[in-house]
């Protein structure tokens, strides 16, 4: 589309330091896109470079067909939301948000000034100090400043982070609300994945300076590209497999001794050794002799322990090979949760397995994937 | 079971202690009596402030008040004759019609050397605080280091590098538009490039304590707001840095006023400050009513001055 920012092979180096590798994006115009990933993965780098805020050591960025690659800041048609905020102390909120429009040569802010004020839900705030808001009141204003100069791009670097639950929960939905009001593209960094999955129409979630996996929240959570994306988005068990044939669409895979199956469109690798993987919601427990519904793969084990978090239980189970498995299951209806020690088959419908690759070197020991959130074992 | 308060369980604390009084009606234990301020903590604040304030009394209120009275004494007294106090305030008024050149010489001088300060000292303090990064603790004790020789010595030294047969009158004697008896010692610029040197530093120490504390992030912002670094200069870092302006100025304006060993070292009596004046006054010809009034005089002078600065700069803090 026209506006989309683009960018093409990004690196940036600090010395020996490769904080972002090659990486190459489009944000579609109009989107509110995430990029997510922990600390120290190159997203908050990538943002400055957008907001012209950190130089590139190779690569270009482009908006629409312009190249912005060498702007400086104040050239760039690009708004930046900071995680502190930054508000100018010396000056009160009308003059923070009328800066923008002022340096543009723009004589007559108070109408625009008001507008936003009534957007951000902040009317009759203008002629207070900065140092007299509370953070969630600031965080507004700092929105606030940055879209009053409507900008192609609008960048938000961790904005919500220094707020309450409760509040970040009210600003999740207000920015969502915003953006689709406004139409601008929202360029969103985040380390919090609920926070991503919630607001984000894509998110991208990055590993030490690339991206890992891209796509709308549901297609990310549901069919994960890697071991990493299956951990950091939510919890995932992860059993190392074969594949040991195929029967019509679906890949039969062999684990430790024991045999599944999942359809050859959820998985990324279809030959040799794979990872096959199931969310821990998606797994039932049934007592051994339950009868266990046809097209579902089966494990049994020993629960090992039972965390009973009113909304759900969550079940730890050890497999015969000695793997800690997880699983979610929603209290549905009230009862007591079954007791560690107790016999159980785990059971899952094969069409929301998914199979992953699993290269040389890895997985060959019994890891505790589900475990290590950022576990990705080499 | 019919739900009602009474069957809800108790609450179990967190801590597991007991169950405070919640739940159970009653009178509320947020009501505490207010506090008793013992008599003896009422005092403590006074008590810290003692020592302070009696050296303050006994080494300058009491002086000062002295002093006051000095400047009214009969001027045709003397140390062996004695002095009558007889409230001569024709003594100010002798004063300022003898010496108002000397009063008016000592503001300029002081005035040009603080405005030099500045426009010195500021982009050195802006250097240290935001670009300096590994050298920073070095460039500081680069700007205090000449305070480890006494400063007669350091204008000595000036005297020196100005003189007639120096390298730099040299250098500016050869040049086609100075004159080839040009003088650097024992001009006005030697005078106030002393007083510019001498108190650079405490120009640059206010300056660089302010401008350390300014957050690169409100620079960024302003970047990101379309303020090219000219306009970001004038709208935040001057603005936000200006505690520190006012704090270095008054610390630089204020003695250098008062200043009068440059002026003797590398000056004529055509260039002598008020300082100078209540120097021989006081210790040549004696004439302690005069000089006392003297005193008076260039303290209000100074008062004045910087009232209406700090009146006209409007911050409310320093530094």
């Amino acid at each position: 589309m026209a506006d989309d920012l683009v960018l093409e092979n990004v690196t940036k180096r600090f010395g020996s330091v490769t904080a972002v590798d090659d990486l190459s994006v489009t944000v579609p115009q109009g989107s509110f896109f995430a990029l997510l990933g922990a600390s120290g993965c190159g997203k908050t780098t990538t943002l400055r470079m957008v907001a012209g805020l950190e130089e590139l050591t190779s690569g270009t960025i482009r908006l629409g067909d312009k190249n912005i690659t060498d702007l400086r800041p104040y050239r760039r048609p690009v708004n930046t939301v900071f995680q502190s905020y930054a508000l100018f102390p010396h000056l009160n909120i009308e003059d923070n948000i009328a800066f923008g429009l002022r340096q543009r040569g723009i004589k007559n802010t108070a109408k625009k000034v008001a507008e936003m004020l009534e957007l951000v839900q902040l009317p009759g705030f203008a002629k207070r100090k900065p140092m007299q808001l509370s953070g969630g009141q600031q965080q507004r204003i700092a929105l606030a400043r940055a879209l009053v100069n409507e900008p192609q791009v609008l960048l938000l670097d961790e904005p919500l982070g220094a707020l309450d639950l409760k509040l970040r929960r009210q600003m999740q939905i207000e920015l969502k609300r915003i953006q689709t009001e406004v139409g601008i593209t929202f360029l969103h960094v985040t380390h919090d994945q609920e926070e991503a999955m919630w607001m984000a129409d894509t998110v991208a979630v990055m590993n030490d300076g690339h991206i890992e996996q891209l796509g709308a929240p549901t297609d990310i959570y549901e069919f994960p590209s890697s071991p990493f994306v299956s951990n950091f988005l939510g919890q995932s068990n992860l059993f190392a497999a074969e594949v040991s044939g195929k029967d019509g669409d679906d890949l039969l895979l062999t684990a430790h001794g024991e045999r599944f199956a999942a359809p050859a469109g959820r998985a990324h690798a279809t030959e040799g050794r794979v990872w096959l993987g199931v969310r821990p919601e998606k797994v039932r427990l049934a007592l051994p002799g339950e009868e266990t519904p046809a097209a579902h793969n089966q494990v049994r084990g020993v629960l090992t322990d039972t965390c009973y978090a009113g909304v759900s239980t969550e079940y730890l189970l050890k497999t015969p090979w000695g793997q800690e498995m997880s699983v979610f299951s929603a209290n549905a209806a009230a009862g007591e949760p079954l007791s560690p020690g107790t016999e159980v088959v785990a059971h899952w419908y094969a069409p929301h397995s998914f199979v992953l690759d699993r290269p040389a070197g890895s997985g060959d020991e019994m890891t505790q994937y589900s475990a290590d959130p950022l576990g990705v074992a080499p | 079971m019919e739900w009602s308060l009474r069957n809800v369980p108790a609450p179990r604390s967190v801590r597991g202690g007991a169950v405070t009084a919640i739940v159970h009606a009653g009178p509320s234990t947020a009501e505490l009596p207010p506090p008793v301020v013992s008599r003896r903590r009422k005092w403590i604040p006074y008590l810290l402030l003692l020592p302070g304030g009696l050296w303050l009394l006994l080494f300058f209120v009491v002086p000062s008040i002295q002093l006051a009275g000095t400047s009214l004494y009969d001027r045709s007294g003397s140390l062996e004759l004695g002095y009558s106090q007889t409230f001569a305030v024709g003594n100010y008024v002798d004063a300022i019609a003898t010496y108002w050149p000397h009063l008016l010489r000592s503001a300029v001088y002081a005035g040009i050397a603080t405005i030099i300060c500045l426009v010195l000292g500021y982009p050195l303090a802006y250097a240290i605080a935001q670009k300096a990064g590994r050298w920073r603790n070095l460039m500081l004790v680069c700007v205090i280091a000449p305070f480890f020789t006494t400063f007669l010595v350091r204008t000595l030294a000036w005297k020196s590098i100005l003189s007639d047969n120096g390298p730099l009158v040299a250098f500016f004697r050869s040049l086609p538009f100075f004159p080839d008896d040009f003088r650097l010692l024992a001009t006005p610029a030697a005078v106030v490039c002393g007083l510019v040197y001498n108190f650079l530093p405490f120009m640059v120490l206010p300056l660089y304590a302010s401008l350390e504390r300014l957050d690169g992030r409100l620079l960024e912002a302003a970047g990101d707001l379309y303020a090219k670094p000219v306009t970001t200069f004038r709208r935040v870092t001057l603005p936000l840095s200006m505690p520190g302006v006012i704090a270095g100025t008054l610390l630089t304006f204020i003695p250098a006023a008062g200043d009068y060993i440059n002026a003797e070292l590398l000056g004529t009596p055509n260039e002598y400050m008020i300082g100078n004046v209540i120097d021989s006054s006081f210790l040549v010809r004696l004439d302690y009513p005069q000089a006392a009034a003297l005193s008076f005089l260039l303290m209000a002078t100074i008062l004045v001055m910087v009232f209406s600065y700090v009146r006209a700069a409007g911050t409310d803090e320093v530094v």
